[in-house]
């Protein structure tokens, strides 16, 4: 008998905490989405209704979430090749020699991915910092005029975007060095003893075996977009006037700053079908892709 | 003739290979000037810190800021919160293991859908999860408690994963010798498990670290007191002290980046190892 318990009593412990806080919040999130919950809420549950789809109407002609909706689509498009080219040829590059420089180096570039955002936010917006910012002193050496990095609602998109760059490609350095592990020496010395070039070389043999590698790193880091939070929420709070709102920024503010708990769990579902859809599509792209 | 072209080569291949490292060069410290900025800034009285045109190197290096983080703030009591929630991340560690060791090396009766609601918890971002998990906490009365800051991500369905994946390559007689010798389960568990399970052990204590002291958006939702805060949220109050006072700041933030720099330094080759680890799931 004691023996049949045993794997339950190791297992248990870990799971009760993962279908509290991993599973079961969805459940209850689908079901919040569908009443007016609020803060008023915790002063009695009489003042919870049923509204039906009545939060997702509200939600698709809401121009505020229009808006996260299509910042959060921008972020992704420019962001991902962005940070999936730049980390590709960087591994690359780090790749040519083993000897300790180069290995070295390698820490450097990973830092930026284990360090807190918000300390790395406080460092950026210093900065960029209008008046007595480091970039816009730079600009003034070459003669231009200060530029506000973080109020203009162009400048703000690219300026909150940079910080993630920077911060995204540290990691996929990491798992694109293991990738090219994989790379067999032999088939890069018999292209060199039939003339081809480190150009040639890299892109007819290197990076056609890393397809895996860099479909994986696609996949991740556009989930990370969609998911895309501490940067604007630290650096702008989504601003100004709502030009750096990501989608998870707003559902923040909508649940956290307005409590409107019904309202942001019908904008956390529409998220989550919205990532599971762009997570299938990627994975079905990558199926076609090894029939051929 | 063909010795001569191989010289030519690898003269060639060497001049590529210095002038990629002095480019890689250049970048690394691109990447890394940030850091630079920030130590170099905190060492500096306030009036330098605003100045224009900046200096890069402090003129007069002070402490002062360091000391003020800890006299006149509250960052000592901070401190002690984030270390308190890190050392709560590893009860939690070790609930992953003891969970990675059943899927592992035991067969019972829904073995199969748990792994399968493990995997699933993988694909389920916290931004979906973030409203429940905080009307949970709520019922629970965890709010405004530092357990209440853990909780949410005190287990994750990627470490449970890895430590099954490596539990599995222990050899089944070993645990059979023990337990012939007497030893109960737990004990088999921690006294031949875990010290089999070293290299795992070693990444995930680590991230674990790394996770718990960065962690930002929990402390956030769950704290409002203030005796509560962690450091990161101690941090972004600051945030709005900018104009006023970035030497300060950027003392703060080294606060919380040097612990992580050194724990990087030492510990290079499993923090790597585990980033990497996570490129298979």
């Amino acid at each position: 008998m004691r023996n049949r318990l045993t794997p339950y009593l190791f297992v248990s412990p870990a799971m009760l905490l993962l279908i509290t806080f991993g599973i079961f919040p969805i459940l209850v999130a689908a079901v919040i989405s569908t009443t007016d919950m609020n803060i008023s809420a915790f002063a009695s549950w009489s003042n919870v209704d049923f509204v039906g789809v009545d939060n997702y109407v509200t939600l698709f002609g809401d121009p505020d979430f229009w808006q996260a909706l299509g910042n959060t689509g921008l972020f992704a498009v420019v962001g991902v090749p962005a940070i999936v080219v730049l980390s590709l040829a960087t591994a690359l590059l780090l790749n040519q020699s083993q000897n300790w420089f180069f290995r070295a180096l390698r820490s450097f570039y990973f830092i930026p991915a284990i360090t807190a955002i918000v300390a790395v936010s406080l460092v950026w917006s210093y900065l960029y910092n209008t008046q007595f910012g480091l970039f816009n002193y730079l600009l003034s050496l070459v003669g231009a005029e200060p530029v506000q990095w973080l109020s203009d609602p162009w400048l703000s998109k690219f300026s909150v975007g940079l910080v993630a760059v920077w911060r995204g490609t540290g990691l996929n350095i990491i798992i694109f060095l293991a990738a090219l592990q994989g790379v067999p020496k032999e088939y890069l010395e018999a292209a060199s003893i039939d003339g081809a070039g480190e150009w040639r070389k890299t892109f007819s043999i290197t990076i056609p075996l890393l397809r895996f590698a860099i479909f994986f790193v696609s996949v991740t880091t556009t989930i990370a977009w969609l998911q895309f939070f501490d940067e604007p929420f630290v650096l702008t709070d989504g601003g100004p006037l709502g030009a750096t709102t990501s989608v998870s920024i707003f559902l923040y503010k909508e649940g956290f700053r307005l409590n409107q708990f019904g309202y942001a769990s019908a904008g956390s579902v529409v998220l989550f079908a919205i990532i599971a859809v762009i997570t299938l599509i990627q994975l079905r792209l990558r199926r076609a892709d090894d029939e051929y | 003739m063909s010795t001569n072209r191989d010289a030519s080569n690898r003269r060639r291949s060497r001049g590529l290979t210095l002038s990629i490292g002095i480019a890689l060069g250049i970048g690394a410290l691109i990447t890394a000037f940030p850091f630079l900025w920030m130590i170099a800034t905190s060492l500096k009285p306030q009036r330098e810190s605003i100045d224009f045109p900046p200096t890069i190197l402090p003129q007069e290096p002070t402490l002062e800021w360091y000391q003020a983080l800890f006299t006149e703030l509250d960052f000592g009591r901070y401190f002690l919160n984030t270390i308190i929630v890190v050392a709560i991340g590893f009860i939690g560690l070790l609930l992953m293991a003891m969970a990675g060791y059943a899927f592992a090396k035991f067969d019972f009766r829904g073995r199969r859908w748990m792994f399968f609601l493990v995997l699933a918890t993988m694909m389920i971002p916290v931004q979906v999860t973030m409203i429940p998990t905080y009307l949970i906490l709520n019922g629970m009365k965890l709010t405004n408690t530092l357990v209440g800051i853990a909780l949410p991500t005190l287990v994750s369905g990627f470490s449970i994963f890895l430590f099954r994946q490596f539990m599995t390559t222990i050899p089944t007689e070993m645990l059979e010798a023990a337990r012939l010798d007497g030893a109960g389960e737990f004990r088999t568990f921690w006294q031949i498990v875990l010290p089999m399970s070293r290299p795992i052990l070693a990444v995930q204590v680590v991230l674990t670290f790394i996770s718990g002291w960065n962690s930002f958006l929990w402390p956030l939702i769950i704290a409002s007191d203030q005796k509560l805060y962690t450091l990161s949220v101690g941090l972004a109050l600051l945030n709005q002290q900018l104009a006023v006072n970035p030497s300060l700041q950027m003392a703060a933030a080294s606060v919380m980046v040097i612990p992580i720099l050194i724990v990087f330094i030492v510990f290079q080759r499993y923090v790597i190892q585990g980033f990497a680890l996570s490129g298979l799931k």
